[in-house]
């Protein structure tokens, strides 16, 4: 009984996780079709970033809430910083190309910002604790949760809900999700796809950052963090379905869950489940689960 | 068959082949590997003019080099060419298995769920620790229809093979290019209802086509396995994937040739900037290539362009 | 001009281009010839980048360059404090390990072929090992293996070429297994973490395998292998915390040890059962007051603060700290070791020649060569004198609040030939078999 338990919140818990990683990217790849595997330097700079901003909040003795917010608001400014940066001085120079070269070049980003991170912040590891040892355990039973995670849920839940509620109630938001249907016919409409291209790339890395940020406390910083990172984001993104914030969380919650129950039940498989799950969720779904329909054009 | 730019590229290979004894060991050796790699190039620049990319191509790959060493470790089996063939047919094998899903997706879902299958197989790979888990094992040395070659005529042996085995099959993909299954290639990629209406079925096109690109890649497998004597899970990871993936969008999609010029380019490039840089290669290399993407508009960007046009007849 | 990279003619010349070119760097790379006694010139292998770079290939690295600067100034202490190897001066050149096995024996045949030096020093993964070894003995090239751990090296075939003077990992999870059972000798369940690759199955089966021999009633509860590099262990732990074991054995290392314990402390695991880091040593500097207590700490070996109170350990740990700022763990021990083994081979076949001795002398003079490094004693005894053994050691954990330093209590050496397997027994059988042969007093 406990084990169930254990599973559902442990998927909960690495549900988030994956969310967070990933809702940043199916916003970039819906918008722009742009797989974007610099979202791995995001979040590696979200991290580092939240890292460098415990370290120097947590000296001072303040309360570790605001440690916590403190963090948050580093590590998105920076993904802010590094959004304008890369599509403003990069990415826009090759909007026109064929998809697999602007993959390229994303991926060549990739590289040189690992490189960057190192020189920056060195090649040692980092450690952001503060805020997870501060928030405390919760016991239930046998069980030792820590509110850290809880407070990991919580934080995923809010994002997937006001993502949710932004893009279908903003004007912003609604523009988007023109552009993300149909580019051309949403400029044809007189959308600057421009613009909307900039500010979704730097909401976009913002959300990645904060991934990056919220994961800080609970890993040991180093480099590397961003490589294992992309290739689950873009699991999660495509057995979701792209540029669908429900598609994400459907995505992660079904990973989650499936890979907490392996862990527990069946260990040995706990390495294939999510390709597992993405390739059956093709199987039935090609496009993802939350796709709209795709006209045909001829 | 035999046009004048297949002709040109024959005598190529064959210049190569006669300087290879002349040339220092370390740098046949490398070209060795280089041009094995070469035809798993070769194999995506097939699939990417008919505008898919996979990202998994490492199955393929991990499948040849795998059949190799463990066909060389459990019957005893030595020889070259009967290894080498085996692997790409045991590769071609998987392909057409696995073509028959992966045939029915395109972009970023062809990408992904191929790169899910190549994963798969390392999973598998890593857990079977009586094959060395991720250490891998060694492939024991080959032999050439009897004759077994050590030291350096066995570096320059395994060179002719690749060689020649990369000429043959440089010859075979050019003649595949203009035939009917390589020049539909651009109008799949183009908008494939239009090829349908013309009553072809796209969906078996691009099944053949992962089949071919399987072969070579399980190929490239097969002779990288004998050249490095050593095979190991990593053979199968995304990131061996993404390697090829990369080289074949810095070489383009315009010809045979680049394939093998682009894959040798890089492996020296990589050699050079570890030599000279060993602690920032990585940002060289990146910083490098992404210059040669942005500066070079008309090499890679032109590729969508003359890939539009209907290609001319080679001459 | 216009380049298009599909033009036959284009292609054509950039081909002979590329040819040309790397000809001519290949010349360039011939050494002049050499007029004795020239230096000595020595491949140090080890990542420089990646995620090992930072816990193993970076003091990898400093402890040969700091050793080799000893030797070449003359300053290490006796025995060691003749000029370089056999009075020439040592030429390192540090080639990174990282990147896929055909590219890192690309490199090892540059070192031999292209650059040409002596000796190569290196090596951290098992897999680099492995691939190495044959084309090390195909090129006659002295190489002297510092970290990996995989017994199968010298195990599956004979070698000439090829030395390693760092005991294989066998010692460790057998250490562990021993040190477990004296601390905490009514274990009766017990579950494992490691990461799901060859270093953590390895580590793991030798573990079980040793503790069936030494508590065979004591039972395998949960066997843990998450994803190397996964970083996030929250479901692992859960499960361990609602298991009924009552130790863990991990092999993690650097961040995901890291990631391990901040989350298992935050959740209370230390305190449910003791947990043991077979390579704990080289975090313990980091995390520090993170570590919790009465966590179990190898080294993988004598190493860092497990290593014997000698002269030359202090004067290592000392060169060590004043360049490098933080004090060596046991990556760097390890390279030391093999550095001043391939000395004191070199040193013999010199001794013997009266000149600057050949490759196969060099060999000749090294196999079965017993020593003392930073670490303490170690002898080349097992596989025809071509691979180490060495005491290993293992701790307690303590953060001393006083001194604000941790510290490693309680700690338990085990004799090498008692971690050991004997002279011509392969590892995996010798633990299958009972260990049969162990010297433990």
């Amino acid at each position: 009984m406990l084990t169930a338990f254990a599973i559902l919140t442990d998927g909960l818990v690495y549900a988030a996780y994956l969310f967070l990683v990933a809702v940043g990217l199916t916003l970039i790849f819906g918008v722009m079709k742009i797989l974007n595997v610099t979202h791995g330097s995001f979040y590696a700079f979200g991290a580092y970033g939240a890292a460098t901003a415990v370290g120097i909040y947590f000296e001072r003795g303040l309360p570790a809430a605001g440690g916590f917010l403190f963090m948050i608001l580093v590590a998105m400014a920076i993904g802010l910083v590094l959004g304008v940066i890369l599509e403003r001085g990069i990415l826009r120079f090759v909007y026109g190309k064929d998809e697999v070269v602007i993959v390229l070049v994303t991926y060549a980003t990739f590289l040189m910002l690992e490189d960057v991170i190192a020189l920056i912040w060195g090649r040692q590891s980092y450690a952001a604790w503060q805020p997870m040892v501060a928030a405390g355990s919760v016991e239930i039973g046998d069980l030792v949760l820590s509110n850290y995670d809880i407070v990991l849920v919580a934080l995923a839940a809010g994002v997937a809900m006001g993502g949710y509620w932004a893009l279908k109630y903003t004007r912003y938001g609604r523009l988007l999700t023109a552009v993300i249907f149909d580019r051309e016919t949403a400029a044809a409409f007189g959308v600057n796809v421009t613009v909307v291209y900039t500010v979704t790339f730097i909401i976009g890395a913002m959300l990645g950052a904060l991934g990056g940020a919220v994961m800080a406390p609970k890993i040991s910083v180093t480099l590397g963090i961003g490589v294992e990172v992309i290739v689950l984001a873009f699991a999660v993104v495509v057995t979701g379905g792209l540029g669908s914030i429900e598609g994400a969380l459907t995505g992660a919650l079904i990973v989650g869950l499936c890979r907490a129950a392996a862990v527990h039940l069946v260990p040995q498989i706990e390495l294939f489940v999510i390709y597992a799950v993405m390739a059956l969720v093709l199987v039935f779904r090609p496009y993802g689960l939350f796709t709209q329909a795709q006209p045909r054009k001829i | 068959m035999w046009s004048r730019q297949n002709i040109a590229g024959a005598l190529a290979f064959a210049a190569l082949a006669v300087a290879a004894p002349f040339l220092p060991s370390w740098l046949v050796s490398l070209a060795t590997i280089a041009f094995a790699n070469g035809l798993v190039v070769l194999g995506l620049v097939i699939l990417w003019r008919a505008g898919l990319v996979p990202f998994g191509q490492a199955l393929f790959y991990a499948a040849g080099a795998y059949t190799v060493a463990l066909m060389s470790r459990y019957t005893g089996l030595r020889d070259v060419f009967v290894l080498v063939a085996a692997g790409a047919l045991a590769a071609g094998l998987v392909a057409f298995l696995i073509g028959l899903l992966l045939a029915r997706y395109r972009d970023i879902f062809f990408a992904m769920l191929s790169l899910a299958m190549s994963m798969i197989l390392y999973g598998v790979l890593v857990k079977t620790e009586t094959l060395g888990s991720t250490d891998g094992f060694h492939v024991e040395t080959g032999t050439f229809l009897g004759y077994a070659p050590r030291g350096a005529a066995l570096g320059l042996a395994l060179f002719w093979l690749v060689l020649g085995t990369c000429g043959f099959a440089a010859l075979l993909i050019a003649t595949y290019f203009v035939s009917i299954a390589g020049v539909l290639a651009a109008p799949v990629r183009d908008n494939e209802i239009r090829v349908e209406f013309l009553g072809l079925s796209v969906d078996r096109l691009i099944h053949l086509k992962v089949v071919i690109s399987g072969v070579l890649a399980g190929l490239g497998g097969a002779l990288a396995a004998l050249a490095v004597a050593h095979v190991d899970p990593n053979m199968a990871y995304w990131t061996t994937s993404g390697g090829f993936v990369f080289v074949t969008i810095l070489a383009g999609a315009g010809s045979v040739a680049a394939a093998f010029v682009g894959s040798f380019v890089f492996e020296l490039a990589r050699s050079i900037a570890i030599d000279f840089f060993p602690g920032t290669w990585q940002i060289i290399l990146g910083g490098a290539l992404l210059l040669t993407i942005l500066f070079l508009p008309e090499g890679l960007g032109s590729l969508a362009g003359r890939l539009r046009r209907v290609p001319e007849k080679a001459s | 001009m216009t380049f298009h990279f599909g033009n036959p003619r284009r292609v054509a010349a950039l081909a002979a281009m590329v040819t040309a070119a790397s000809v001519a760097v290949a010349a360039a790379q011939q050494p002049a010839p050499r007029q004795p006694p020239g230096p000595v010139r020595l491949g140090i292998v080890s990542f420089l980048s990646g995620p090992a770079a930072s816990p193993f290939g970076v003091p990898g690295r400093n402890g040969a360059e700091i050793v080799i600067e000893a030797l070449n100034a003359g300053t290490a202490p006796a025995p060691f404090n003749t000029v370089g190897l056999g009075g020439a001066k040592i030429e390192a050149k540090y080639v990174d390990e990282a990147g896929s096995t055909a590219q890192v024996v690309t490199e090892f045949r540059n070192l031999v072929q292209r650059d040409q030096v002596d000796a190569v020093v290196g090596y951290i993964s098992s897999g680099s090992c492995l691939a190495v070894t044959p084309v090390a003995e195909e090129l006659k090239a002295l190489t002297v293996y510092f970290d990996c751990g995989t017994p199968r090296i010298f195990e599956e075939t004979a070698r000439k070429y090829v030395f390693r003077a760092s005991p294989h990992a066998t010692m460790d999870n057998v250490g562990a297994a021993r040190y477990l059972l004296a601390k905490h000798k009514d274990v009766a369940v017990y579950s494992g973490i490691n990461q799901n690759y060859a270093w953590g199955q390895d580590s793991w089966r030798d573990f079980v395998g040793a503790m069936k021999v030494l508590a065979p009633k004591a039972a395998v509860d949960k066997e843990l292998f998450p994803k190397l590099f996964a970083g996030e262990y929250g479901a692992e732990i859960s499960t361990l915390l609602t298991s009924k074991s009552q130790a863990l054995h991990t092999s993690f290392w650097d961040g995901d040890l890291e990631g391990f314990v901040y989350q298992g402390q935050a959740r209370g695991l230390d305190k449910r059962m003791p947990i043991i880091y077979t390579t704990g040593e080289a975090s313990i500097w980091r995390l520090r007051d993170k570590m919790p207590d009465n966590t179990i700490i190898g080294g993988r070996g004598p190493n860092g603060p497990l290593a014997p109170d000698t002269e030359l350990n202090r004067w290592f740990q000392k060169i060590y700290v004043d360049r490098y700022g933080t004090p060596p763990t046991y990556p760097s021990y390890q390279m030391a070791l093999s550095v001043l083994g391939l000395k004191v081979a070199w040193d013999k076949a010199q001794k013997a020649k009266g000149g600057k001795p050949t490759t196969d002398e060099v060999v000749q003079a090294f196999e079965g060569i017993e020593y003392d490094g930073p670490s303490g004693h170690v002898k080349l005894a097992l596989s025809n004198g071509h691979q180490g053994i060495q005491e290993t050691a293992y701790g307690t954990y303590r953060f001393n609040k006083q001194t604000k330093q941790p510290e490693l209590v309680d700690v338990m050496r085990f004799p090498a030939e008692c971690v050991n397997p004997p002279n011509g027994v392969n590892a995996d059988d010798w633990i299958k078999d009972g260990m049969k042969g162990a010297k433990c007093k």
